[in-house]
């Protein structure tokens, strides 16, 4: 407990510098990341995280010194320029976006690591430490390059903040920010050259290979938690700055650990709960509500069943042993007894030592679905003529959604009909 | 040339032909920031091989890596099909995370695996010649590198000519695939198997880049040179062959990375097809307008 006190006191000036770089870094690359990835172009900064070796490496032979605002300058111009030849790469030549996305990151960096080693080869003492925007040392951040880096950080969060309306727009609907005039053009560079400079910056501290996660985790995980795109921007910032200060603690307490491996580590098991535990968007979720609807549409099928029973007897009340209601719709026996179990604590069915038979609320139930699906046979001949032998298996489905309000323009446009396509009756609205 | 560069110009182009032939499959399925991701996601694989055999075993780290290669597609497929992740994110998400995990697993057991992080990501091809392969009699067989390569292409070359037609048929036509009775899975299973077998196997000498750089880049310029892809495939790996040669030399002349520079020759050479290609270059396209202009005047 004492070492998390020590590191939250920040009475270390070298904590913290590393811890505040680590979290301005960390959320204004997730700000960015949130709009790169809605635009479905996450895995361009992977492009652009690679393509900044080779301009570090050029800036640093043309000027021989590693002051970081040239080296910044030189990464930001390659970085631009991997884009611009993704897009002219994409959209003259048959090659497809991956392609061009893969040969121009693989490229840029090839030649980056040639230029590196060829430096470090030439005996330039000046050159030691150009490796790190490799793998980054977010726990080597200054004072100085928290300067730097915190001015640029500050600057894009600014101008996110002040054109959040159009950067929205040309997220979401391009066709319609071009018609009400915007610059989109404008807007699209003026994003890429956001996404350009937050992995600049970024990659100082994680490195050329995990700077992507910084952009897209963040923004993958808070799309599970909202569909606004204000909050999602807040909560990948906030997922952001949290992992950069826990990494920034990792590296504290032990010196050896590499602070940018875990803070993508962190935002990754971040990421994975949100993909699993999100509500309504999550796989637990989902698979929860799927299995309700299952469960709903067999309880829906075995009331139908003893209807159908019924409708053959022509009494209703009658009790049907469950071999009798297998015989007349199979479905796996364990299925059909929970749903038979369900539906008597809901008082729709009850049991006797005949077997099942429906109650009167059973059989209004019953009614209202039967209605449903020979209304919709019904509707399909007649209005997309379709054979009536082809429209059971669409009825089927569609008997468990129908709503009351659709249920009534059915019967408006249908005439109050009595009888289906099969001759059958239609039951009538209790 | 001495019998050194011989050894690494020969290592450059079995690597190139290996990975620019499974290249040729993963750009026409789009799928070639997949390959990026395996090629990186290998790394705990290595890792966790070395940890658990103790020693470079060359079989363990191959399967232990091949199986993250192919644990990072099934990731990647589960995250997009199953909990929805947009497809993008959803290979970005997967492989850096497997990668930081390499990493960390790399600093945790800093003193017990003899892995160098840049190692991973360019590796030294230059020190091929160093590991020899001798037999019990002290017969020199040539660098251990070449041999493991070259039977991992020698795997590679009878899977593509064996199962050509069921790889071309699922690439193209899935669903012409599927309703002939082959499971796109299990192909589209077996050809990411054998990406990350390669991965693994060119992993130490060239580095992930490199396999990245020809993986795409030789296919990227066959692709633009013909339309049939019996000879895009030949097309390809001989451009791999060039390429690994030229880097060869042009690392010797400025005194840097193999790799890096097999990457550099790699980009030009997709550039010349870019502009020059007869059927699908930027010149050709330019021309055509004007040759339909004559014709209609």
């Amino acid at each position: 407990m004492n070492t998390l006190w020590d590191f939250l006191s920040m009475s270390d000036a070298n904590v913290r510098f590393v811890t505040i770089g680590s979290v301005l870094l960390a959320a204004s690359s997730a700000v960015v990341g949130c709009f790169t990835v809605l635009r479905k172009r996450a895995l361009v900064g992977d492009a652009v995280a690679h393509a900044v070796l080779p301009g570090v490496c050029l800036a640093f032979i043309l000027t021989g010194e590693k002051n970081p605002l040239i080296l910044l300058l030189g990464s930001f111009l390659t970085g631009w320029l991997s884009l611009i030849i993704i897009d002219l790469v994409t959209a003259n030549s048959r090659v497809k976006e991956d392609t061009a996305i893969g040969l121009v990151l693989s490229v840029f960096f090839g030649i980056g690591i040639l230029l590196l080693t060829s430096i470090q080869h030439s005996n330039n003492e000046n050159q030691s430490g150009l490796d790190k925007f490799l793998f980054g040392s977010a726990a080597a951040l200054v004072g100085q390059d928290l300067i730097t880096f915190g001015a640029v950080a500050v600057l894009l969060l600014l101008s996110v903040l002040l054109l959040y309306k159009e950067f929205k727009l040309v997220s979401f609907d391009l066709a319609y920010a071009r018609t009400i005039g915007l610059p989109v053009r404008g807007l699209e560079l003026l994003l890429t050259t956001l996404t350009v400079l937050a992995v600049v910056v970024g990659i100082q501290s994680v490195g050329v290979v995990l700077m992507s996660a910084m952009l897209i985790t963040p923004a993958a995980a808070a799309r599970f938690w909202t569909d606004r795109l204000g909050a999602m921007v807040l909560i990948a910032a906030l997922m952001s700055a949290f992992c950069g200060a826990a990494g920034a603690y990792v590296s504290f307490t032990a010196p050896a650990m590499p602070t940018g491996p875990w803070i993508v580590m962190l935002l990754s098991l971040l990421a994975i709960v949100s993909f699993i535990l999100a509500p309504k968007k999550g796989l637990l979720a989902r698979y929860l509500m799927q299995r309700r609807l299952r469960r709903q549409m067999t309880r829906e099928n075995i009331l139908k069943t003893l209807f159908h029973l019924g409708e053959a007897k022509g009494e209703y009340e009658h009790s049907y042993s469950k071999q009798q209601i297998l015989e007349r719709r199979r479905q796996p026996l364990v299925r059909m007894k929970n749903g038979l179990n369900a539906l008597r604590r809901q008082g729709l069915v009850q049991e006797s030592s005949n077997g099942w038979a429906l109650t009167p609320p059973g059989k209004k139930e019953a009614q209202r679905i039967v209605r449903l699906h020979r209304l919709w046979e019904l509707y399909l001949t007649e209005y997309l003529h379709l054979a009536s032998d082809h429209v059971h298996e669409d009825a089927e489905s569609i008997e468990h959604v129908l709503t009351p309000e659709l249920e009534k323009r059915l019967e408006e446009l249908l005439d109050y009909p009595t009888a289906d396509p099969h001759h059958t009756i239609i039951p009538q609205q209790p | 040339m001495n019998i050194d560069a011989f050894w690494i110009i020969l290592t450059g182009a079995l690597v190139a032909i290996c990975c620019s032939l499974l290249g040729c499959f993963l750009i026409l399925r789009r799928m070639a920031m997949v390959g990026d991701a395996i090629s990186h996601a290998v790394l705990p694989g290595i890792v966790l091989a070395f940890l658990f055999s103790g020693s470079r075993e060359v079989w363990t780290m191959l399967i232990g890596a091949a199986l993250l290669g192919v644990a990072c597609t099934f990731l990647i497929e589960f995250f997009h099909k199953k909990a929805r992740v947009q497809a993008d994110a959803s290979i970005g998400v997967t492989f850096t995370t497997l990668f930081a995990l390499g990493i960390i697993l790399i600093s945790v057991y800093a003193g017990k695996v003899d892995l160098d992080q840049d190692c991973v990501l360019y590796g030294e091809i230059a020190y091929v010649p160093l590991d020899i392969w001798l037999t019990e009699s002290g017969m020199n067989l040539g660098p251990r590198t070449v041999w493991i390569i070259g039977g991992v292409l020698v795997v590679l070359l009878l899977f593509i000519t064996i199962f050509y037609k069921q790889l071309y048929l699922t690439s193209f036509d899935p669903a012409f695939a599927t309703a002939i009775g082959l499971s796109t899975t299990l192909w589209y299973y077996l050809l990411m198997g054998a990406v990350s077998l390669t991965t693994v196997a060119a992993f130490e000498s060239v580095g992930a880049i490199l396999v990245v750089a020809l993986m795409v880049g030789p296919p990227a310029t066959a692709y633009l040179l013909t339309d049939d892809l019996k000879k895009m495939l030949i097309i390809s790996a001989l451009a791999g062959t060039i390429a690994s040669a030229a880097g060869f030399y042009l690392a010797l002349w400025l005194n840097g990375s193999v790799a890096g520079a097999i990457s550099a020759v790699i980009g030009l050479q997709f550039l010349l097809a870019f502009v020059f290609s007869p059927g699908h270059g930027l010149l050709a396209k330019r021309r055509q307008p004007v040759a339909v202009m004559k014709a209609n005047a």
